[in-house]
């Protein structure tokens, strides 16, 4: 039992110090940013990132929060948790409206700013209160994405989603579709997180269906293993491969002609402005008088240097 | 029937056959002492931490009880089913499986709420008696049939809505819910009127600004906590003051044994199993009424939290032994170390580093006070 007690008390010790450290930081104002990117997606952190990197040039305290699974209840929960902690404002993801729209808008009407950033569409955010939106418009990115394949000739495709349980994946794939005026029907697969689970998958489905023009993936979690996947079925360069969203190996793989483009809705803009806006919000009283679409820009082999060279961790 | 037998015995005169235990003794081999130090070190450790931060204000104080009331309600099914000496991983698939049942009963086929909730409830029951059967029939360790169940019910969850309303997450369960009669049964408020007059003695905060300005930033207690407190209180009297109490005991320690002095195991067994799934029930009920949406996403992971708030509460994996009061304060612990960590201003990517050295603590702490009562070295 002393034993017992000698350990506990060290590691408080070693807890305390780590606090310490934690706190330690500008004594001005603090903001929350709450996602529901489960800990295994490692597109946030570009976002993580953008926060560190305006909370530094602004002279703010920032923290990032999530849900370690993803689950959107345990988002819900956060959110109520990071307006008890009293913040200057709250900037997040709006993922399910049924789900989150209550516990922000119980945030704003007790006094905290709110700004919608990454999921969500700016009607959702004026109804619930938010000061703006910050985003890429879901829907129409996938439309515009399946107007510009349509153009170059793709009338099927594989949509490999890798986060099924978010609706706003699921629009994607359908904004695909529609963009390029066919079903989407069974071309949307669930392909899991891990991947193992998603190469395999998505090599069983172009096996099943060799008639498929054009791959969809939506984020380096999908879109890495899709690379493997088409190199060891000799399709890379040869099928039609777009992708959402921006990371190491995609840039390597436009460059390499592999991917034809990737759509950046760059979370760069996404983490960082709400940022600045509420700052200066709140110090000056100005804000800008519309929402901010930080998206779709769509990157391909031209002009790629700068993107590759941040890429992961900015871009 | 047993009960008053042994009060007779005692009234009588002392049994020799008891053996005597000092008072101190009897206090260390509590199966809930682990937890009742390490929720007094929690809370000492957040309010030293995080005493200004708002985690003790109504609305934090609300957010980690809701959490832990959370934990707390499959828990206690997870604990009353590992003391008869089976696991349950099928616990957070068996969540998002109900909540989605609901939903497209009422939602979807368009019944009425009340409806929707009995279906499921049975529904939910069985899969538990089934899982429970396929156990005590192949003697199978629970641990592989019910990670076959983890698997079936999450595909299903997600299936379903795919195919019939091509999207994972179905909401306006809020809007059928109007006016339905079982519905605030979980997803509704009580004492309302109590959090109105701390508003009014300035106690609590109020909303600033919106539609509901000037009312209390806490209006209730949902009845997700009602629902854990009485789970616990139940479950408790059930396991230590009944014989069916008795039975799960010894189940669990010995089945064998259980069975030769006439014991009926396999039914005991099966009717953990239910209630597990009924503990599973409600914790989606409360959940998708609170929010009004089922999605597939809900329960990931929850089979383990529950395990591990039953594991801090001072049971044994081993089964035979353990207590829904500690599995209820293991609860706690956890719900509050989750939530607090925040308010402390924690990275949050290190809240699994402490949730993994609790564990650690919780599991050496126990296997010490087992040694204490076996006097095993």
């Amino acid at each position: 039992m002393n034993g017992f007690f000698k350990t506990m008390a060290v590691t408080a010790v070693a807890a305390a110090a780590l606090l310490g450290g934690t706190a330690a930081q500008a004594d001005g104002e603090r903001y929350v940013l709450v996602s529901h990117a489960p800990d295994s997606d490692s597109w946030w952190n570009t976002i993580k990132n953008a926060l560190a990197l305006a909370g530094e040039q602004m002279d703010v305290e920032v923290e990032y929060r999530n849900p370690p699974t993803g689950d959107l209840a345990d988002m819900a929960r956060i959110i109520e948790q990071a307006a008890a902690s009293g913040p200057d404002g709250i900037i997040t993801t709006l993922a399910d409206p049924d789900v989150l729209s209550g516990p922000i808008r119980a945030a704003v009407d007790a006094g905290i700013d709110v700004i919608i950033m990454n999921s969500g569409t700016p009607e959702q955010a004026r109804e619930i209160g938010a000061l703006m939106y910050v985003g890429q418009p879901e829907y129409d990115a996938g439309f515009a994405a399946g107007q510009r394949a349509a153009g170059d000739g793709v009338g099927s495709f594989l949509c490999v989603n890798h986060y099924i349980n978010s609706p706003s994946s699921t629009q994607r794939c359908q904004g695909f579709a529609d963009g390029l005026g066919v079903e989407l029907g069974n071309q949307m697969i669930d392909s899991g997180q891990d991947p193992a689970e998603i190469q395999n998958r998505v090599m069983a489905y172009l096996n099943a269906n060799p008639d498929t023009d054009a791959v969809l993936t939506l984020g380096p979690t999908s879109a890495d293993p899709t690379i493997l996947a088409l190199d060891q079925m000799g399709l890379a360069g040869d099928i039609y491969f777009g992708t959402f969203d921006l990371g190491g190996d995609i840039v390597d793989a436009i460059r390499d002609g592999v991917i034809e483009w990737g759509i950046d809705q760059q979370p760069f803009l996404q983490a960082y402005l709400p940022v600045v806006v509420l700052t200066n919000y709140h110090r000056y009283g100005v804000l800008p008088g519309n929402n901010i679409n930080s998206g779709p820009g769509f990157v391909t082999a031209d002009a790629l240097d700068l993107v590759s060279q941040l890429a992961g961790e900015y871009r | 029937m047993a009960e008053s037998g042994q009060g007779a015995a005692t009234a009588l005169a002392k049994d020799e056959r008891v053996k005597e235990i000092s008072g101190l003794r009897k206090a260390l081999i509590r199966p809930e002492l682990g937890a009742i130090v390490g929720t007094i070190a929690v809370f000492v450790f957040f309010v030293a931490f995080a005493g200004d931060s708002g985690m003790f204000n109504a609305q934090g104080v609300l957010n980690w009880s809701i959490v832990s009331a959370q934990f707390m309600i499959i828990a206690v099914g997870a604990c009353m089913l590992m003391i008869a000496g089976e696991f349950d991983l099928s616990v957070g698939s068996m969540i998002g499986f109900a909540g989605m049942s609901i939903a497209i009963i009422s939602v979807t086929l368009q019944w009425p709420v009340w409806i929707a909730i009995l279906l499921t409830l049975a529904l939910c029951v069985a899969i538990g008696a089934l899982n429970g059967f396929i156990v005590v029939r192949t003697g199978l360790p629970s641990f592989i049939v019910t990670l076959a169940f983890l698997f079936i019910l999450r595909g299903f969850t997600i299936f379903f809505p795919q195919l019939i309303e091509r999207q994972t997450i179905i909401g306006g369960i809020d809007d059928a819910a109007e006016g339905d009669w079982l519905a605030p049964v979980f997803g509704g408020k009580i004492g309302g009127w109590i959090f109105d007059w701390l508003a009014e003695m300035e106690m609590i905060a109020v909303f600033e600004r919106g539609t509901r300005e000037g009312e209390p930033i806490v209006n209730g207690i949902p009845m997700l906590i009602v629902w854990a407190l009485v789970l616990v209180a139940v479950a408790h009297v059930v396991l230590t003051r009944t014989q069916f109490g008795n039975w799960v005991f010894a189940s669990g320690g010995d089945a064998q044994a259980a069975r030769y002095v006439g014991v009926p195991v396999n039914r005991v067994k099966i009717l953990m199993f239910m209630f597990t799934a009924f503990c599973a029930f409600v914790f989606a009920t409360c959940q998708v009424m609170e929010f009004g949406s089922a999605g597939a996403d809900r329960g990931l992971l929850k089979e383990f939290e529950a395990i591990i708030a039953v594991v801090i509460g001072g049971a044994l994996l081993t089964g035979g032994y353990g207590s829904v009061i500690g599995a209820a304060l293991g609860a706690l612990i956890f719900g509050v170390v989750q939530q607090g960590l925040f308010f402390a201003g924690v990275e949050s990517s290190l809240f699994r580093v402490f949730l993994g050295v609790i564990l650690l603590f919780a599991v050496i702490l126990n296997t010490y006070i087992r040694r204490i009562i076996t006097g095993e070295r």
